[in-house]
């Protein structure tokens, strides 16, 4: 079933589009890989699902309902989280209130999900009362993900999560993102570490100067000489 | 009111506008050309006046001594009085701009902002200065002898407009040239890779010296048309606040804009004051707050509704000459 | 000297309120509030047309508790007058800056817009009040108790120094311990990321203002006890106000708790050498040794 499908969207920051004409379909439970250089788009187009940017023209839809131009804070409540590529943790405040803000739309008790997220990162249990903003790198990513994770979501967006950390943390994370994928949350991944981006998606995306280039699984792409000469490093 | 009473109304009219005008211009370069937000124009407003009023009176001597103190009184001419108040208001300036140019832009406006209530309460308190609250009289006026005294205002509206058209002409040149097309740059946080966080200070600087400058000449232009000044002359109110919107509703970054603002708005405050001549006798002692009121509503409107005031913005003026 | 530092405790106590408010909307809204001040001096106002006007007209009695200035007429008046300044704060940022934000105008629209604000305030309390020195309580005798060191201290001044440190405490409380509170140190910490979190910042920024508006107008009803009530009182602490928010490291609301009373107590303790009204240049200048040595502030955000 068709969970996210972005379409045909222009958008850009000034009056100079830098999405043109995107699309990128998301069905449940896939992991889909938004691959691509670096000013090729992405970020924007993760910025621009979620409402932070509004598009020109073109619909983003959820299990076809509108979302396109909600504020941030109404697409949140439709079950989408977001985990932008920098800024991505409350740095002055500590993890459990990193997680309690991640859960703020939350009426219910969710402390039984604030469980689950320390179960999936252990080491934030221990540190919780820590604040954010002292924590390496590769536990500030982990908070991000876990704060976007209290919300039970049926969308996650990923921007970088492997950026800037250490080769040995990255297999961490990716790890984690696949056993999060696991529990059945379907995501977009985006990332200049594109093999490891398409090992673990079922459906890739190759972006560049805003526009679809090509768009194929992960394995195909993954196969692809095109896409291994320019993007996999040889 | 006949004939002869309405053009003398006019020419004080214009040469007070045509004052606001100069203040109006300097604070262009800071703001219109450079974005420095400077809320302490009152503050350069009165050390223009007292440097220029201490330039070109002497110092009392005598039986006058005892009564009139003032630290400085060297008697020199009316041009010497414009320089002198330029020259010290860009000093204070220079002293400002060290600690907050380099901060956010907010840091200069509350810098300012203390520099005018500090000025203000020196002058008040310290009698040796600059005699305290009565402050300095019998200002001279420059070609004095020239007409008979009751139509001297029509000799200073020459030497107002003189030298508001030799500031707008300067200006005008300098934000044409090269310099000019920098302060832009920096204001619109439009910095070439090769500008060093140095090369920005040296420019906000330079707009904030020669704004504040300028803001002394008027201070010095004030001073000598109305003879005589004291500290609460320069409040916020009528040494900032009124040229600020002045300033938005001409159009900031643009000259002519500054220049229109200023006989606009001072239009305005001279119009409220006939609709208040009209109130009730209770609230007649109140009637420049009331207007001061509808001045402040005026900002808020103009802020809103066309923040790019009556002229806008004198776009691309570097474009032309390239 | 020990007395003066008393009196600056005291002062930097109201210096505190009004900070802390400032500091709240600097960070979180992201503008210098140049209206801040006027915030005060309406609190202060607003309690006095209660205290002589309305609850006189509605027969509160007019007594004071013992020793104190004041009676029950403040003690119904301090919070109608808290809850009137934060509408208003509210009320200006309804009307004028979430029309600029809708523009996405820059900081400085929203501190010239502010300036206009103020001035609008203050002119309106002098059209109404006139510029007059007022007191809550015109005549009275206010005595002042002898306590150790040789310090005299007014009964009042005590009662100062309680109602703003049971006001802070109130203001720790929700910041750390509610959900309202935290979203709003989450907002001041991040407004992009509490947007995607589903904080809808629009009303955390209701609430600063709110709570900005509401400290203010405590600290401007205790200056008017403690000394006198004046059109502008607040136009003279905003200076003040500005060095505790900048010595304190902006958006650090304990840091402009310290830094009030550092200020306050500078304030005070200048008058052994220097002519009281120059107690404004006296934080003017410590702002600006703060802005040279450490403009960050002394305690960094957060
Ligand atoms: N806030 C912004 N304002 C203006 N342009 C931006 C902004 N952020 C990114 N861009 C521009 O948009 C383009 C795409 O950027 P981005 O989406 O961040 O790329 P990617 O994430 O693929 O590296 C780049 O050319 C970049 O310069
Ligand atoms: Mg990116």
């Amino acid at each position: 079933m068709i969970l996210l499908k972005i379409e045909d969207v222009t958008v850009g920051y000034t009056e100079i589009d830098i999405l043109h004409n995107v699309t990128v379909t998301v069905r449940s439970g896939e992991i889909v890989s938004v691959i691509g250089p670096n000013g090729a788009g992405k970020s924007t187009l993760l910025k621009t699902v979620f409402g932070i940017l509004k598009p020109r023209n073109g619909n983003i839809t959820l299990k076809e309902k509108h979302i396109t131009g909600l504020r941030p804070d109404r697409i949140v409540r439709k079950g989408i989280s977001y985990v932008p590529q920098v800024e991505n943790v409350f740095s002055s405040m500590t993890i459990q209130e990193n997680l309690e803000m991640g859960a703020f739309i939350r009426r219910d008790d969710y402390s039984q999900r604030l469980e689950e997220v320390f179960d999936l990162f252990p080491v934030l249990r221990e540190r919780k009362k820590q604040k954010a903003g002292h924590l390496s790198g590769g536990q500030r990513q982990m908070v991000a993900m876990g704060r976007a994770l209290m919300l039970d979501p049926q969308v996650l967006l990923l921007d970088e999560p492997s950026a800037g950390l250490a080769p040995v943390l990255v297999s961490g994370i990716f790890e984690k993102i696949r056993e999060v994928n696991a529990t059945g949350v379907a995501m977009i991944i985006v990332e200049q570490n594109a093999k490891e981006a398409l090992k673990m998606a079922h459906h890739g995306y190759v972006l560049a100067m805003g526009r679809n280039v090509l768009d194929d699984t992960g394995e195909a792409l993954l196969a692809n000489d095109e896409v291994g000469r320019l993007y996999l490093g040889g | 009111m006949e004939i002869g009473g309405i053009i003398a109304y006019l020419v004080s009219f214009a040469i007070m506008a045509g004052i606001y005008a100069v203040f109006c211009l300097g604070l262009n370069i800071q703001w219109g050309y450079t974005g420095l937000f400077n809320i302490g124009i009152a503050g350069f407003f009165c050390v223009g006046a007292y440097t220029s009023a201490m330039i070109t009176t002497p110092k009392p001597t005598g039986i006058y001594a005892h009564y009139v103190h003032q630290i400085l009184g060297l008697n020199l001419p009316f041009v010497f009085g414009l320089v002198g108040a330029a020259i010290v208001c860009g000093i204070i300036a220079f002293l400002i701009g060290i600690p907050t140019l380099r901060l956010g832009e907010d840091y200069l406006a509350i810098a300012t902002l203390g520099i005018a209530e500090t000025f203000r309460l020196i002058f008040n308190n310290e009698y040796w200065l600059a005699n305290g609250p009565r402050g300095l009289i019998g200002l001279p006026q420059p070609l004095q002898g020239l007409v008979d005294p009751k139509s001297y205002n029509y000799v200073y509206l020459i030497i107002v407009v003189i030298v508001m058209v030799v500031v707008y002409l300067l200006i005008e040149r300098a934000i044409r040239s090269p310099w000019g097309r920098v302060l832009r740059a920096v204001r619109e946080d439009e910095i070439s890779a090769s500008m060093s966080g140095k090369d920005i200070f040296n420019f906000k600087m330079q707009a904030l010296v020669f704004g504040s400058m300028v803001m002394g000449v008027g201070g010095a232009l004030y001073a000598h048309y109305t003879i005589a000044i004291s500290p609460e002359a320069f409040t916020p109110l009528y040494g900032t606040f009124i040229i600020w919107v002045m300033l938005m509703a001409g159009g900031s970054g643009n000259n002519k804009g500054a220049i229109l603002g200023a006989y606009a708005i001072w239009a305005v405050w001279i119009g409220t004051k006939f609709m208040t001549d009209f109130l009730p006798y209770t609230l007649k002692a109140r009637a420049p707050f009331i207007r001061f009121l509808l001045i402040g509503i005026l900002l808020e409107l103009i802020l809103i509704y066309r923040p790019q005031g009556l002229l806008g913005e004198e776009k691309k003026v570097s474009k032309l000459i390239e | 000297m020990a007395e003066l530092i008393v009196y600056g405790i005291v002062l930097g106590g109201i210096i505190a309120l009004g900070a802390i408010g400032l500091s709240l909307v600097y960070g979180i809204i992201g503008f210098a509030n140049f209206a801040h001040g006027e915030f005060m001096t309406a609190g202060a106002y607003l309690a006095l047309f209660m205290v002589t006007g309305v609850f006189s007209w509605i027969g509160i009695p007019d007594n004071t508790f013992g020793i104190l200035s004041f009676g029950w007429r403040m003690v119904f008046a301090f919070p109608f007058s808290m809850a009137g300044v934060a509408f208003l704060a509210i009320f200006f940022d309804r009307v004028l800056y979430r029309k600029l934000r809708a523009k996405n105008s820059g900081p400085v629209m929203f501190a010239m817009s502010s300036l206009g604000t103020s001035f609008i305030i203050r002119m309106i309390i002098i059209i109404v009040w006139g510029s007059d020195y007022l007191f809550y309580r015109p005549g009275l005798m206010r005595p002042a108790l002898e306590v150790p060191l040789g310090i005299k201290i007014r009964p009042d001044q005590i009662v100062i120094l309680f109602i703003v440190f049971l006001l802070v405490g109130l203001l720790h409380v929700f910041l750390q311990d509610t959900k309202m509170g935290k979203a709003m140190r989450a907002t001041a910490d991040n407004m992009e990321l509490a947007l995607i979190s589903g904080i809808n910042t629009e009303r955390i920024i209701i609430w600063t203002w709110g709570i900005g508006g509401a400290l203010a107008a405590a600290g401007g009803i205790l200056y008017g006890i403690d000394v006198q009530l004046h059109a502008r009182m607040g136009w003279h602490f905003l200076i003040p106000l500005f060095a505790a928010t900048i010595l304190g490291s902006i958006g650090n609301i304990y840091g402009a708790l310290v830094g009030g009373f550092a200020i306050g107590i500078a304030q005070q303790v200048s008058t052994a050498f220097l002519l009281p009204t120059y107690k404004l240049a006296v934080a003017f200048v410590i702002m600006i040794l703060i802005l040279l040595i450490r403009p960050q502030g002394i305690f960094g955000k957060g």
